[in-house]
This record gives structure tokens, C-alpha cells and sequence, in this order.
């Protein structure tokens, strides 16, 4: 039996959160990112005006996806692309499955696509037989390990040059190395001949583009440009919220991304491709695919659309800057999640995507800083939408204790000479309740195991407010 | 075709109920959003060049920055005098590395350069194969322009000789002209628009920016360059 999540969400914070190689390796990791992103965003005339506009752009995307979605499948299928739909997952995979299938592939090689993990594409085309390689470096390394990516950006952020140079070692025969750059390279040569064996290359998409019809991939390795190259067929597998209206709206978004992502001006490699290889029509061109394919997945994203409250939460660019900023990440881990997407925007959409009330736990596990709403680069009110999936999970299904001690609460309230005559008796049980601090006896131990309890005024703001008025009023 | 049909209804149904506007701080879930905010945003989306990175006036302040740009993407740069340096700076980078054999692709600046090497050539233009594109030493490509704001190259298939010549060898020169160097990203969109946009054989296959070699931080967030594409970008500015 697979336990619930929340269950699993605990106990693995629990265990992460106090291992302090974890939290020195995340620091690290981290440390950089913050002093490369805040050195870019000084670069901007507006960086505020840049994230509104953004957001701007993003919303009318997203109000109007009906429109844009039409208009971009028209273009992209008379730029030469077969564009598919597919409502969930299994639809999904069915669809790429076929067109494997009828184009005779045998070798499949990947670059990065958080879509394909969310419909564990994976899995899939190993069951049906076929060679799957991803070629991104850090999928790689966890795709060795058979773990699942640890952050949606830097998949393979959690582990060191040694447990990288294990796995090559075990995995590909390879000597040990202490230097990342040796171990790129390793992985690089590995890379080179997968290229040219495969048959299909499959890629996601950051952006698609309604007026042109072209699908926009960022990436700093080359793997993407390589996949999408290389072999005759080119499948790609986006979700129907990645539309933006106009080519142009790239100039804004691409840096955006970038900085936002990784503090870089712009990520190496950004492509837009608008379908195979062109021959005739005045053009030709030397290389590229026979055949695109466009998958247009919904899997439950037209639920997050229906709720006016949270839609923007669809605007998302997955740059992942929410996740390298969140106190939770960073002392949890980015597998304690258990979700695709993880981190502050993985909390806000899981629970739309896969039921509410299994994954409400992701919302409360929040302290509502607002460091993840700060760092969106278009500006989706994040930690407010922790609180409207709590708000909503204890609508849906309202927990008999919560109502009871509320009610509890609200009636003593009320009460207030009830209250103040209570008042003693509550710091009699508080005291005594120091006594088994931090032991299972302790009926607060949820809390004190790790935290204090605040403590009880004495004498309380009532008693201090009528001596003071008494010596006003003398 | 029915679950395209499928699909678009389900997103039509979901947006019956219009969402709050951006800003809109009252989280009730009932407005509907606040008109006049809508109007300054939509105004203001017209032109990212007001918030983007500041770029110069003058060609000087733009090749400026495009060098230290480059610089700090350690991506060579060479801005020469006449196209006898640039072929020079070619040989003696070739010599250097030790470069057995080209890629390059047919045009009247790129293919005088890509011969001056002395070197066999592999011309991508017509079509080749692929394992002997991938025992290239470099590939030299044209461009469709450089961009001063980020330091970036625009490449296309058509401009650049194809979509993999530029990715596959361990080394990438581009050669460009001064009157290729573009202030920034939205001019990089505008020529797109007005090169291939608005022509009659519409946008190449293939479009992108490239800036700075191939690199990945993917081990310990530890900058690494050459990880799948090219380890060096070098690039020759001439009149
Ligand atoms: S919610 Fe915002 S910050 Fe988080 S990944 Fe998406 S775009 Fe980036």
C-alpha cells in the first residue's frame, strides 16, 4: 500500500530538513544564483515594468487561450507541423506511441521536458521497447540513478561531483573524477553518438507562438538543438497554457526567463522552430527533420483555467526562480515533494491537477513569506494562492476538530468574563505543561518537539491596561 | 480532429467566467477586475525597450558593449579592419587548434574565408551526412545580425547554412558585418518580422539566438562550457 502523501511529505521533510549535508549543498548551490541574479536585474532600466508587462501579456494569453490556441495550430500545420490534442496523459502517450511506432523508431533521444514527466512518457516508451536517452546533463544523472528530477530547473542540484562520477562510473564504465568539467565531457561523448543513432528527437517547449505558429526552446547545453536536428523526426510535447500572442513578445520574456532563472542576460541557446526541414517553395534548407509533431496536452490544466481565482497561476514560465528562493525548498528538498512541478508553484497547481484534498498539504506547508510572489518574474500572487487552496480544501471537506475548536475558541471570546475567569486556570496548565516539554506527554509535542511554545503574557495586556488607566484617571 | 474540438470547448467553458485583473487585491474570488488598470497595462506593453538593459546611441557605445558582453560570456571577438585580417585571425586560430577539416556553408563573405583555411571543406548548403559534419573541427557560419544588449548571434537556417553546423563542431566562428550589429532584442524581432515575416517564403525552420559557447552548470551549479555544443564561439566583426 503507498502511503498518503502528506504522510510521505513529512516524514521526508523531517529527515532532510536536519541533514546538514543537504542544506550546505543547497546553500552553495544557491549562494551564486541570487548575486548573478541580482547583478542582472540591476541591469534593466525597470525591472518592476518589465514583470507588469509581462504579466500583462500572460493574462490576455491566457483569457483568450481559445482564440490563440486556434490560431497557432492553423499556422504551425500550414508551416508544415502535424499538430495533435490530447486531454490527459494516456491520450498522450497513445498519440507519441503511434507516431513512433508507424515511423519505425527504435532509439529515442530526449532534451529536457517537465511535460513528459508529469505523463511519465518515460516509462512508457521503455515498456514498449524503445532506447530512451535523456540528454540533458543533470536528467541524465538522475535518469542513471532512476530518481526523479530534484528541482524542475537544476534537476540534479542535489548531489555532489563524487556521486556524479559514481554513477558515470557504475553506469558507463568511466574513470572517477573530482572535476566537473571531466565529467561533462564524459557525458558529452556519451551524448555525441546517441545523436546520430537516434531516430526521433522528443523536446518540450517554453513558449508557443500564436501569430507564427512556432514553438520557442531555451536551453544553455545544445542538447535541445541537437535533438531537434539531428534525427528525421522531431516530436514535441508542450501544455496548452505555454501560448504567447506575438514573436515579438519574446524580446520581453526571453531575458525575463533568463534572469530570473538562472541570473544570466540570456540562456545560451534560444530556438524557435516552425516545422521540418523546408524544400521548395523558393527555400531549401540543408538539414532538420522530416517530420514535426506538436502535442497540445490539457491533463487537467483546463481546471485550473475554470477557476477565475487562480488562473494566473498558468502564466507560469517555469523558471523556477520561486523554488531557489523558497525557505521551504531549500530546507525540505525538492524530492520531499513528491510532485512533477515542486517548489511554491508545484504546491499552488498539484493540488488542481491531481485532487485537492490528497495534496492540500503541499498549501500549509508554507511560513507565507512571500519570497516566491517577489521573485515571479510575472508576478503570480504565489503565496496568496497557498492560502485560497487551504481556504478551499476546508470548504470542500471541513475537519470536525478545526470546526470544534473554533467554535470552542469563538465562544470563549465572546465571553470575555468567562474568559478572564479561565484565564488562571490556563496559566496553571501551561505551567504544568513545561514540565513534559518536548516529551510525547506533552499534548503539544506536534509543535515543541521542534519549536517553543509562545509564551503567556504576565499579567496579561487587560491587567496592565486597567493599573495604567487607574493611574491616568488619578 | 474531435479532440481538438474537445479541447477548445472545455477551454471556451472555462473561460465563461472572467478572471480578476492583474493587481486586483480582493481575494474573494468576485471581481472583476478593474478596467482602468487594464487600459495603463495594455499601454504599456508595447514597447520592452523602455525596461530592457540600457544599450547606447552610437555605433561606438554599441560595439562596446557587444565586446564586453561577449567577454563576459567568454566568446571570442575580433573586430577587424578589412576581411584579409579576419582571415588571418581564421589561419592562425586554426593553426592553434590544429584544425584538419571545415564546415561551411556557400556565400560571398563565408566561403572566401572558410578557403583561405586550405583545409578540406565540408559545404553543408546541398545536403551532407551527418558523421562527416560531426568529424568537423569547426564550423564557420554567416548571421542574420548580432545583438549589442545581450551579446547574442542571430542565426537561421537559411542564414547559417543550417540548423546543426553551428551546434555539432567543437568550434563555432560566425563572421558578420558592422551593419549586422542591432541595439537590442526588440530590433532583433523587427528585422525578423520585416526579413522573413513579410516576405513570400515566410520564416525559416529554423531561428535562434545564440549567446556565448554551449555551457551547463548542472554539476554543483559549477559553470562548465562546451556541453553538447560547441566549447568555443568566436566571432569576426568586419566593414
Ligand atoms: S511561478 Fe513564477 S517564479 Fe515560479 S516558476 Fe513560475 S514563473 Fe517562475
Amino acid at each position: 500500500m503507498i502511503a498518503h502523501p502528506a504522510a510521505e511529505f513529512k516524514e521526508s521533510a523531517r529527515s532532510v530538513a536536519a541533514d546538514r549535508r543537504h542544506r550546505s549543498l543547497i546553500q552553495k548551490a544557491l549562494g551564486g544564483y541570487y548575486t548573478k541574479r541580482d547583478e542582472q536585474i540591476t541591469k534593466f532600466k525597470s525591472w518592476s515594468h518589465a514583470r507588469e508587462a509581462a504579466s500583462a501579456i500572460k493574462w490576455d494569453a491566457v483569457n483568450h487561450l481559445d482564440k490563440y490556441l486556434e490560431q497557432f495550430a492553423t499556422r504551425a500545420e500550414a508551416n508544415g507541423a502535424k499538430v495533435h490534442w490530447a486531454s490527459n496523459g494516456s491520450e498522450a502517450r497513445k498519440i507519441i506511441l503511434n507516431i513512433l511506432h508507424e515511423e519505425n523508431v527504435r532509439r529515442v533521444i530526449k532534451s529536457k521536458c517537465m511535460t513528459s514527466e508529469e505523463i511519465h512518457l518515460n516509462e512508457a516508451m521503455i515498456e514498449a521497447g524503445l532506447e530512451v536517452v535523456e540528454s540533458d546533463l543533470g536528467e541524465f544523472i538522475v535518469q542513471l540513478r532512476k530518481e526523479p528530477p530534484y528541482h524542475f530547473v537544476f534537476p540534479a542540484m542535489h548531489l555532489t561531483r563524487d556521486e556524479v562520477s559514481e554513477v558515470f562510473e557504475k553506469n558507463l564504465g568511466s574513470q572517477p573524477s573530482e572535476s566537473p568539467e571531466e565529467l561533462t565531457m564524459i557525458a558529452r561523448g556519451v551524448m555525441r553518438k546517441k545523436y546520430c543513432e537516434a531516430d526521433a528527437g522528443i523536446s518540450g517547449a517554453n513558449f508557443a507562438i500564436a501569430e507564427t505558429g512556432m514553438i520557442s526552446i531555451t536551453e544553455n547545453e545544445g542538447n535541445a538543438r541537437l535533438t531537434t536536428s539531428l534525427p528525421r523526426i522531431h516530436i514535441a510535447l508542450l501544455g496548452i497554457e505555454k501560448i504567447l500572442p506575438k514573436l515579438s513578445d519574446l524580446a520581453l520574456f526571453l531575458p525575463l526567463l533568463a534572469t530570473a532563472g538562472a541570473g544570466q542576460p540570456l540562456t545560451c541557446y534560444n530556438s524557435m522552430i516552425s516545422g521540418p526541414q523546408r524544400k521548395g517553395g523558393g527555400v531549401s534548407e540543408p538539414d532538420g527533420p522530416e517530420h514535426l509533431h506538436i502535442i497540445l496536452l490539457d491533463n487537467h490544466r483546463t481546471r485550473l483555467l475554470a477557476d477565475p481565482e487562480q488562473r494566473d497561476a498558468l502564466h507560469c514560465i517555469r523558471c523556477g526562480a520561486c523554488l531557489n528562493v523558497c525557505p521551504i525548498f531549500k530546507n525540505v528538498g525538492g524530492h520531499t515533494y513528491g510532485t512533477t512541478y515542486q517548489g511554491p508553484i508545484g504546491s499552488v497547481i498539484t493540488p488542481h491537477f491531481r485532487g485537492l484534498q490528497k495534496w492540500k498539504h503541499l498549501s500549509a506547508a508554507s511560513s507565507l513569506c512571500g519570497a516566491c510572489t517577489s521573485a515571479c518574474p510575472v508576478k503570480i500572487d504565489i503565496h496568496h494562492h497557498l492560502l485560497h487552496n487551504r481556504r478551499n480544501a476546508a470548504r470542500e471537506k471541513p475537519l470536525w476538530w478545526e470546526r470544534a475548536a473554533y467554535l470552542l475558541f469563538a465562544f470563549f471570546a465572546k465571553n470575555h468574563r468567562l474568559y478572564y475567569a479561565l484565564l488562571p486556570i490556563a496559566r496553571i496548565g501551561r505551567r504544568l505543561q513545561g514540565l513534559f516539554r518536548a516529551l510525547h506527554l506533552d499534548p503539544f509535542f506536534a509543535w515543541t518537539g521542534t519549536r517553543e511554545l509562545p509564551p503567556m503574557t504576565e499579567p496579561s495586556f487587560r491587567e496592565q491596561w486597567r493599573k495604567r488607566k487607574s493611574v491616568f484617571t488619578r | 480532429m474531435s479532440r481538438r474540438a474537445d479541447i477548445l470547448k472545455r477551454v471556451k467553458n472555462a473561460l465563461s467566467l472572467p478572471a480578476l485583473w492583474l493587481g486586483d487585491t480582493s481575494h474573494d474570488g468576485q471581481g472583476h477586475g478593474n478596467s482602468s488598470v487594464l487600459t495603463q497595462m495594455s499601454h504599456s506593453t508595447g514597447q520592452p525597450r523602455e525596461w530592457l538593459p540600457v544599450v547606447g546611441n552610437s555605433f561606438q557605445e554599441r560595439i562596446q558593449l557587444f565586446e564586453k558582453n561577449t567577454q563576459a560570456l567568454k566568446a571570442g571577438f575580433y573586430h577587424c579592419s578589412g576581411r584579409e585580417e579576419a582571415h588571418e585571425i581564421l589561419k592562425q586560430i586554426g593553426s592553434r587548434e590544429g584544425w584538419k577539416k571545415v564546415a561551411s556553408h556557400r556565400g560571398e563573405l563565408i566561403s572566401p574565408a572558410a578557403e583561405a583555411l586550405g583545409i578540406p571543406i565540408l559545404w553543408t548548403n546541398d545536403g551532407y551526412d551527418i558523421a562527416e559534419l560531426e568529424v568537423c573541427d569547426v564550423g564557420i557560419t554567416g548571421c542574420d545580425a548580432l545583438i549589442a544588449q545581450t551579446g547574442s548571434v542571430l542565426v537561421t537556417a537559411c542564414s547559417a547554412g543550417g540548423r546543426a553546423i553551428s551546434v555539432l563542431p567543437p568550434h563555432h566562428v560566425v563572421i558578420a558585418r558592422e551593419m549586422d550589429l542591432l541595439p537590442d532584442l526588440p530590433a532583433a524581432f523587427e528585422l525578423l518580422e520585416f526579413r522573413y515575416g513579410k516576405s513570400r517564403e515566410g520564416y525559416p525552420s529554423f531561428i535562434s539566438f545564440i549567446t556565448g559557447p554551449s555551457r551547463t552548470g548542472d554539476i554543483e551549479r559549477i559553470l562548465v562550457l562546451g556541453a553538447h555544443g560547441p566549447k568555443e564561439l568566436t566571432i569576426l566583426l568586419v566593414p
